[in-house]
């Protein structure tokens, strides 16, 4: 049966009336009116429903509310302020930089992945700052694109590599001259 | 730069609905920006003349049906091309700019809608093909008039005058100026004009008025073909974007459909024996949609509506075991009862067969059933009220779907509004349609909006499938590897089914042609008009898309050459739909398998033996483009094989879309190479590069069609190595991510995307025909590594091991 439930999605508390069996998804998309993570499968398999709860990629459309009760819920829509505070950033950036570069690289045709391809990439970069091809290819190959963009997601991937050793370095130079 | 307010592709979602909720009386929230902001009308709404008022298509004759110039010196543009995911329209805009002299940022397309759009079909690459030109003879016309007020306003002949974004000035006098939003801002053009006419087929029918406003030449496009960036792609990494998914509107219900998971043969209608309501009754507020065969749930939350389609108990009457399953479809189809229709013959095959001191080669290839496999299932929301409908659908064609909730729902059609909003990538005929029916039924039973969402299950097992395809190629050469005959033999059904509702409530074609049978798709002979063993004249899908094979399009120049149909009985099959290049991508497996083999039986490299019989400059140029870019060496297939566990190998292939034959004048080029490692242990095939090149004329935007190439490549690989849809002898298994197989993230070969542009030909479509260049290439490829010949796709490890072991 509903119940009310509390839980702290992109920073900011929520409170929703659902029972708690529900897919965290549905409580995303129909009670808070986000649009980033989206229904592809329903199953845990493709990957459209991506979500990062206390930094990691899940599937919110197998992850029942309850199980998210007391964690930190990180939508697509949340992710530059995250990937701020994870950088100890001084100001949000408007995207992140894998969001940067997969406009950069042009990648994105459809987009109805790029929820979850982002949300991965994103969670790839934060543990392994510099990945190499081969971890590139392991760490997304549980997200699936019909639109082949896979090449340019890739090269998305290396390029915000890139990019957030530079974004290191300057946010760094900050913090120094702010000290 | 990107300015997702002034320069939205997709449309003025807002702006849009709200003019449709005026009239159907329903209350629209948009979840836009990351906030819920109820619609309501705009200031200066009205000044969009009557559009939106009454239901299209409007007259294609009025300048006003195209385009609107608004006072802000910007211009919308009204056509029915829907984007698919693939940049299609941001390249219409681009031609709109430059034959209205404004810039790409001052034009945007809105949504698609019945009460707005022209009559277009976003399919068979027409959207650069047919609605490129549509859109440039709109706007120069457009512009005529608009430099006819200028001549006026500024008191100088028309010749005196100059345009540059919109501002229009005497030459030699800018001070003289005045923009197109102060001549014209939001005010009707009140012009009609010859615009360019296309059949159903595509055909275009040329202009007889001479009064019509002169098109730029090529030398003068300063946007068209040119690198601009898609102004979607911010929205869509932000999720900001509003897919058909994300469209809800207040007092709506969650509704799902409660189909059999996987479909049956065409002849099998779903039957309801009994539905059991108590077995949801743990779940309060369930609404139970049943009408004759079709079943649905709806509920407040759509959690609710999910557990409720899962769990409500339908016995269903045993469906009849009358498939042959996909390990049996070919021989199925070589067994069956066909109809024989020699569809084309030049010079005289049989004849040039059994010629002395030719080498002849003849194998049989065969191909799967594949899935449109939408990363989003479809979905759609109705509101069908007693006197009006809206729909909101992600269908390629907003008009046909309005004819069929019309149909559904008993209202005129002129009553029902449909609005597009996308969907995922679909790629032809996925189940947008039923969807559409879907929430038209439930929403015309409960009185409510409903938006049924499909399941993952729904869409794979309720598609329409790509066709199975068995062929017998057989072709020979001379002592100098010139091609003497070439004959394909191939076996289809036409399979073109209604939506799955509409099955269910025994509606359309498929109870009409049910003699005896039941349901199911347009009955065999469908489109075959007369009948018996006469040439069929177009018309039926499969059929249709057989006969231009090696007729109309081909590329080679073979003297005696014949297509033979064997054409079988549909309703034992699966249902069939257009999926991106329809048939094409085995076609040119077996076509192009054939070619290599003649090459190899010629001794010669397969990219030279292609260079001898073909002449044709444009499929000579993207061979080379492709070759070239590969670094091609020269050398007989196979030729170098290794005996190593692990080896590599290299193809090459043509490919195209083949379009009906009166649309001859837009064909588009293409050509792939491909490396190969295959895995002798294991069987596992890896695509390591395509290098794909295409020449689709005049590429607008050619940084679109290289992303295009990009994923036509990966579809392709997937489509070699690993999509084959699974049933057994009842229905469809292939009903998820796991039992339908789809190249993967770690398994993308690189690509290298070559366009070859042509500045003074015309743009043809870009979107379909490097995909089975890529399929046969990796055919190819195959054998070029192993020195075996694997005729039967996708290339699994189970069959490549059988293969090899076969082989020895």
């Amino acid at each position: 049966m509903a119940n009310e439930v509390q839980l702290r999605v992109n920073d900011s508390m929520r409170t929703v009336t659902a029972a708690p069996d529900t897919p965290l998804l549905y409580v995303l998309t129909d009670d808070l009116a986000l649009q980033g993570p989206r229904f592809g499968c329903g199953l845990g398999q493709c990957g459209c429903c991506s979500v990062l709860v206390d930094g990691l990629e899940v599937r919110s459309c197998i992850t029942p509310l309850s199980r998210v009760v007391g964690k930190s819920v990180t939508t697509l829509e949340g992710l530059p302020a995250y990937y701020a505070a994870r950088k100890k950033l001084s100001r949000v950036p408007d995207l992140h930089p894998l969001q940067e570069a997969l406009v950069a690289e042009q990648a994105v045709q459809c987009g109805y992945c790029y929820n979850g391809q982002i949300i991965k990439g994103a969670e790839l970069l934060f543990k392994t700052p510099q990945p190499t091809e081969a971890q590139i290819r392991t760490a997304m190959n549980g997200h699936i694109c019909r639109c082949g963009t896979y090449p340019r997601i890739m090269a998305a991937i290396q390029r915000a590599a890139k990019a957030m050793t530079t974004t290191n370095a300057a946010s760094t130079t900050e913090e120094v001259s702010r000290a | 730069m990107h300015d997702s307010d002034t320069h939205d592709v997709d449309g003025t979602p807002i702006v849009d609905r709200r003019e449709f909720l005026k009239i159907s009386g329903a209350v629209v929230v948009s979840i836009g920006v990351g906030n819920i902001a109820e619609a309501q009308a705009p200031a200066g709404a009205g000044a969009e003349l009557q559009r939106g008022l009454v239901s299209g298509p409007p007259d294609p004759a009025a300048l006003d049906s195209y385009l609107a110039v608004h006072s802000n010196n910007t211009a919308s543009i009204y056509l029915g091309y829907v984007d698919l995911g693939q940049g299609g329209p941001t390249a219409l805009c681009q031609v709109a700019a430059d034959e209205l002299d404004l810039d790409f940022s001052q034009i945007s397309i809105v949504r698609n809608d019945t009460f707005t759009s022209t009559n277009g079909f976003t399919a068979a690459s027409r959207t650069a093909g047919i609605g490129g030109v549509e859109t440039r003879v709109a706007a120069a016309e457009a512009r005529r008039v608009l430099l006819g007020l200028a001549s006026e306003r500024l008191k100088a002949p028309v010749q005196d005058l100059t345009v540059a974004k919109g501002v229009v000035s005497v030459k030699g006098a800018p001070q003289r100026s005045v923009t197109y939003g102060e001549l014209l801002g939001d005010k009707p053009f009140n012009r009609k004009f010859e615009p360019v006419r296309y059949d159903a087929r595509g055909a275009a029918t040329p202009r007889t008025n001479t009064d019509v406003a002169p098109l730029k030449s090529p030398s003068e496009y300063k946007v068209v073909g040119t690198r601009v960036p898609r102004p979607d792609m911010h929205d869509k990494v932000r999720g900001t974007y509003e897919f058909m998914q994300h469209v809800r509107v207040p007092g709506m219900l969650h509704g799902r459909v409660v189909w059999p998971q996987g479909q049956f043969a065409g002849s099998v209608t779903p039957k309801v024996v009994s539905i059991d309501e108590s077995s949801i009754k743990d779940i309060p507020g369930v609404r139970i949609v049943r009408k004759l065969n079709f079943v649905g749930v709806a509920a407040e939350r759509e959690w609710d509506a999910v557990r409720a389609s899962r769990q409500l108990k339908v016995t269903w009457e045993p469906f009849a075991a009358v498939l042959p399953g996909h390990e049996g479809i070919h021989d199925s189809f070589r067994k069956g009862t066909t109809n024989d229709i020699v569809v084309f013959n030049s010079g005289d095959a049989n004849a040039a067969f059994n010629q002395a001191g030719l080498k002849v080669a003849s194998a049989t290839y065969r191909g799967p059933y594949e899935a449109h496999g939408t990363m989003a299932p479809n979905c759609a929301l109705a509101d069908i009220k007693a006197d009006s409908a809206m729909v909101m659908s992600s269908s390629q064609g907003i008009f046909q779907i309005r004819d069929t909730v019309a149909q559904l729902t008993g209202l005129p059609a002129d009553k029902v509004r449909v609005q597009y909003y996308p969907g995922s990538n679909t790629y032809g005929l996925s189940c947008y349609t039923d969807v559409g029916e879907a929430a038209a039924i439930m929403s015309h039973e409960l009185g409510k909006p409903v938006r049924v969402q499909l399941s993952r299950q729904d869409e794979f097992g309720w598609d329409n499938y790509g066709p199975a395809h068995l062929a017998d190629m057989r072709g020979a050469i001379d002592a100098n590897g010139k091609l003497v005959a070439f004959e394909y033999q191939a076996w289809g059904y036409d399979g073109n089914g209604v939506g799955t509702a509409s099955r269910l409530l025994a509606l359309g074609p498929s109870q009409g042609g049910a003699r005896g049978g039941g349901g199911g798709a347009r009955g065999s002979g469908g489109g075959q008009r007369g009948g018996g063993a006469a040439p069929a004249q177009g018309g039926s899908f499969v059929g249709g898309l057989y006969q231009i094979r090696i007729s109309q399009n081909d590329m080679y120049d073979v003297p005696n050459r014949r297509l033979i149909e064997h054409r079988l009985d549909g309703r034992g099959y699966l249902k069939l739909g257009p999926l991106r290049a329809p048939l094409d991508p085995p076609y040119f497996f077996a076509q192009e398998g054939m070619i290599d083999e003649l090459a190899y039986l010629a001794k010669l490299d397969p990219w030279e033996f292609r260079k001898r019989n073909i002449s044709d400059r444009r499929w000579l140029g993207v061979l080379e483009a492709a070759a070239n870019a590969a670094k091609w060496t020269p050398r007989v297939s196979a030729s170098k094989v290794s005996s190593a566990r692990v080896v590599t190998g290299r193809g090459i292939a043509v490919g195209t879309h083949h379009l009906q034959p009166n649309q001859g004048d837009r064909i588009t080029y293409a050509a792939a190479v491909v490396d190969v490692e295959v895995n002798k242990d294991n069987g596992r095939v890896i695509a390591k590069h395509v290098y794909g090149a295409m020449d689709c004329g005049l590429a607008i935007n050619p940084g679109i069609v290289e992303s295009q190439i990009v994923g036509m490549s990966v579809h392709g690989t997937s489509l070699a190595l690993k999509e084959e849809l699974q049933f057994n002898q009842t229905n469809v298994t292939s009903l998820d991510w796991n039992s339908y197989q789809t190249l993967r993230f770690g398994e993308h070969p690189a690509v290298t995307p070559i366009v070859v542009q042509q500045l003074n030909e015309k743009s043809t479509g870009a979107g379909e025909e490097v995909l089975p260049a890529v399929v046969g290439a990796i055919g190819n490829a195959f054998f070029d590594a192993t020195g075996v010949r694997l005729r039967q796709f996708p290339l699994t490890p189970r069959r490549v091991l059988a293969v090899l072991k076969s082989a020895g």
